[in-house]
């Protein structure tokens, strides 16, 4: 255990406040030219992509523990994202770093970590959800390319993305783990067509939520990432990325938390002064502080190259469902005012927790069930005996 | 820059383990459970030997001057054995008061605790929860009162005792005016007392010893919540070995999902409880202004987690969980008992709340 904050990182920690100071009220905007302005700023500065070689349009540090940790807590403690939570940063970009070629890594890492390009994640079908890789999209070889048909469903972000990374069936007659391949996809080819699906959200424009329908639409096969029939290898590299990814800064939100309840009265009194909400504060703070710690101890390993075993498998359960807990805190908080919606009169910080409490409901059941992670986390991390498969009729 | 535990750390960890399955396994607990207190004194001095009873002992006095997550590790290794040993108070809790007041007499102890022929106990119960009266007080250099759940004090040599916030008082447990009866708990593992002064005479009070209570009280929580979870890893292992192996239905029980389910869950709560205790144990050393708050956390979330961990854990095994001869009920016990010694969840949360502002304080 070494967690020594020497001069250097001392030093590490003013340029990055210095850098808030300065920088803050240009912060994170609307539009997609502030965003990738911002974005571009975080990575000249090494707060984005820190670790991403400078040849693909990252900073190039070498990965440091402390270095992550500081920065993440100045940025929480201003309240501004450091980077963007979407899916082609967080999946996309590791698995090009691992499988991608050449050519693919230098097209597509810089422009998706600067949300030039966004990405969706063609995964689920409606007959293929927690079974994902008995997923039955075809991609049937036609000369140099691929002719895709098929659907896919519950893709956050389709109607707002330029490229899509898409699993896609591309020999039959394999084994359903071996018949799958890995295909990047540019969104505006002939034969894609996107219908929203309206979330329990309510509104379509909050969480962008659709299917997605593929008609001979044409691809070619140089846009394989890794080789055919690997995709669901692949795949699941990038859906260890999306669940480590779903660490999700809990003790970001949890600073969040603790100031509404400071805020919030009733009768006048702060709700701070509860003891009854401070005690559930509280215990949320060890849960926060619990997959913070745990954070730094799985990025050590990674750091090593050492696998974590099953305390890697339990990240995405735990994070989800914490932070499922810390919105209901706060709307418990917010009482009758944290039932308004649609922005209404009164409604807290624009809805942010009412938002982030069915947001986070997805997340927990988005990137692979609550409950097929506990399969994993029992199968793979403690050696349970798979389900056995019932006999045929 | 490095987040886990180092080689000289595991190499720690292996050797108590490998200590305890051979000369304190399960069979031999069953029998000293039977004592009136059960810690052995042969085991203890086995342990002493080993460098356990001086981890915390600075090398000048003997001991191994080591830092306190290298002794939570071994708190953990004890606790997964479900070993009976005064390693809280006497190991633990003892040294770090004695380090921090200074002095011959403290250095005396010290070197006698490394030695394995010093067992000390600590009654510091009443500087957080009063009840029955209890309370110490110091008047014309004697004591008088009583002091309950004092730790380890059935069988020591000395006691020290938080006579107030900033009072630690060192006397002996032959001096006259001490009486210990030992307050049985359900934990058959552990040695709880009452002690009851009557014009006793301290060897030394140490006055100004506000640090030194404090201190001793965060590294007692840290190694206090390392016991729960050595207990919980103990617990959720048999649990997982039983699922492979008991038969319902024509198959193992542990290929039913409900029962994959019960286990994922506990082994979900165990390892981020691990990541906050490993964190807070080196606070201690080397970040000490964060130790008050990752102490009061690491020890009421460990417990809470541990009540439902020792709850499903025995579920899991159906009824024969239920039975005194599976021997899982000692953790159960154990977790159950080391919920209320050092300031049980509502109150330790309350406190964290009061370290940051959030309530007015006490």
């Amino acid at each position: 255990m070494d967690l020594e904050i020497d001069a250097r990182y001392d030093a590490f920690r003013k340029e990055v406040q210095g850098f808030l100071a300065e920088h803050r009220p240009a912060g994170p905007g609307g539009g997609k030219e502030e965003r990738v302005a911002w974005l571009t700023k975080l990575i000249e500065h090494g707060y984005w992509a820190r670790t991403i070689p400078e040849a693909y349009g990252g900073f190039g540090a070498e990965p440091d523990l402390l270095e992550t940790v500081i920065m993440d807590e100045e940025f929480n403690k201003v309240g501004v994202p450091r980077g963007m939570m979407a899916q082609g940063p967080s999946m996309l970009v590791p698995t090009l770093l691992a499988h991608g070629t050449e050519e693919q890594k230098q097209r597509y890492i810089a422009p998706t970590m600067r949300s030039e390009i966004m990405w969706c994640q063609g995964y689920s079908e409606p007959g293929s959800g927690s079974d994902l890789a008995s997923l039955q999209t075809a991609a049937r070889e036609d000369g140099d390319d691929f002719l895709i048909n098929g659907q896919k469903i519950w893709t956050s972000s389709a109607d707002i993305s330029q490229m899509c990374f898409i699993l896609v069936r591309t020999e039959p007659d394999a084994k359903k783990h071996d018949g799958i391949s890995y295909v990047l996809l540019p969104m505006d080819t002939p034969g894609i067509e996107v219908q929203s699906l309206r979330t329990m959200s309510g509104s379509i424009g909050e969480n962008s939520f659709n299917q997605v329908f593929f008609t001979d639409v044409r691809v070619p096969r140089s846009n394989v990432v890794g080789q055919r029939g690997e995709g669901w290898k692949i795949a699941n590299t990038t859906l260890k990325h999306e669940r480590s990814a779903l660490n999700a800064n809990a003790e970001g939100t949890w600073i969040r938390l603790a100031r509404l309840m400071e805020k919030e009265t009733v009768g006048g009194v702060s709700l701070m002064k509860s003891p009854v909400y401070r005690d559930r504060l509280m215990r949320l703070q060890a849960r926060a502080l619990s997959m913070k710690h745990h954070g730094m101890r799985m990025l050590t390993a990674n750091l090593k190259g050492e696998s974590p075993g099953v305390a890697g498998l339990i990240v995405k359960l735990q994070n989800c469902q914490l932070n499922f807990d810390m919105a209901a805190l706060a709307i418990d908080v917010m009482g009758e005012l944290g039932a308004l919606y649609d922005h209404t009169k009164y409604e807290r910080g624009h809805g942010y927790w009412q938002a982030h409490s069915i947001f986070s409901l997805g997340l927990i059941i988005g990137g692979g069930t609550a409950q097929i992670q506990k399969n994993i986390i029992a199968e793979r991390g403690l050696g349970m005996p798979r389900e056995p498969k019932p006999a045929k009729a | 820059m490095d987040f886990g535990l180092s080689e000289d750390q595991l190499l720690l960890e292996d050797t108590v383990r490998k200590f305890l399955a051979e000369q304190v396994p399960i069979e031999r607990v069953r029998e000293l459970r039977e004592r009136d207190c059960p810690y052995d004194p042969e085991v203890w001095a086995a342990l002493a030997e080993l460098g356990v009873a001086g981890i915390l002992v600075p090398e000048a006095q003997g001991g191994s001057g080591l830092a306190l997550l290298d002794a939570a590790l071994v708190a953990e290794s004890l606790a997964r054995a479900a070993t009976p040993a005064p390693f809280l108070a006497t190991a633990i809790m003892a040294p770090v008061a004695l380090k921090a007041v200074g002095g011959g007499d403290a250095e005396a102890w010290m070197s006698a605790i490394a030695g394995g022929e010093l067992v000390v106990g600590v009654a510091a119960t009443e500087l957080f929860s009063v009840r029955e009266d209890a309370g110490v007080r110091l008047s014309g250099g004697k004591l008088a009162g009583k002091a309950m759940m004092a730790l380890d004090a059935h069988g020591a040599g000395l006691l020290l005792v938080a006579v107030d916030p900033t009072t630690l008082a060192a006397v002996k447990t032959d001096a006259p005016g001490v009486a210990i009866e030992r307050l049985k708990t359900l934990d058959a593992t552990r040695c709880t007392a009452e002690v009851v002064f009557d014009g006793a005479a301290p060897e030394v009070v140490f006055e100004g010893a506000g640090e030194a209570i404090r201190r001793m009280l965060e590294a007692g929580r840290i190694a206090l919540a390392a016991d729960t979870l050595g207990c919980c890893e103990s617990m959720v292992e048999q649990a997982v070995a039983y699922s492979k192996e008991r038969k319902q239905f024509e198959r193992v029980i542990g290929s039913f999902q409900a029962v994959k389910h019960m286990c994922s869950e506990m082994i979900a709560e165990v390892e981020p409880a691990r990541s906050l205790l490993w964190y807070s144990a080196h606070s201690f050393d080397a970040m000490p202004d964060e130790a008050p708050l990752m102490a009061c956390h690491a020890l009421a979330h460990l417990s809470e987690i541990g009540r439902e961990i020792a709850s499903v854990s025995t579920q899991v095994h159906g009824g024969i969980g239920w039975t005194d001869e599976q021997n899982l009920h000692f953790w159960f016990k154990r977790i159950a008992t080391a919920r209320h010694l050092l300031g049980g969840p509502e109150f330790l949360r309350n406190r964290a709340a009061e370290l940051q502002g959030f309530a007015p304080a006490a």
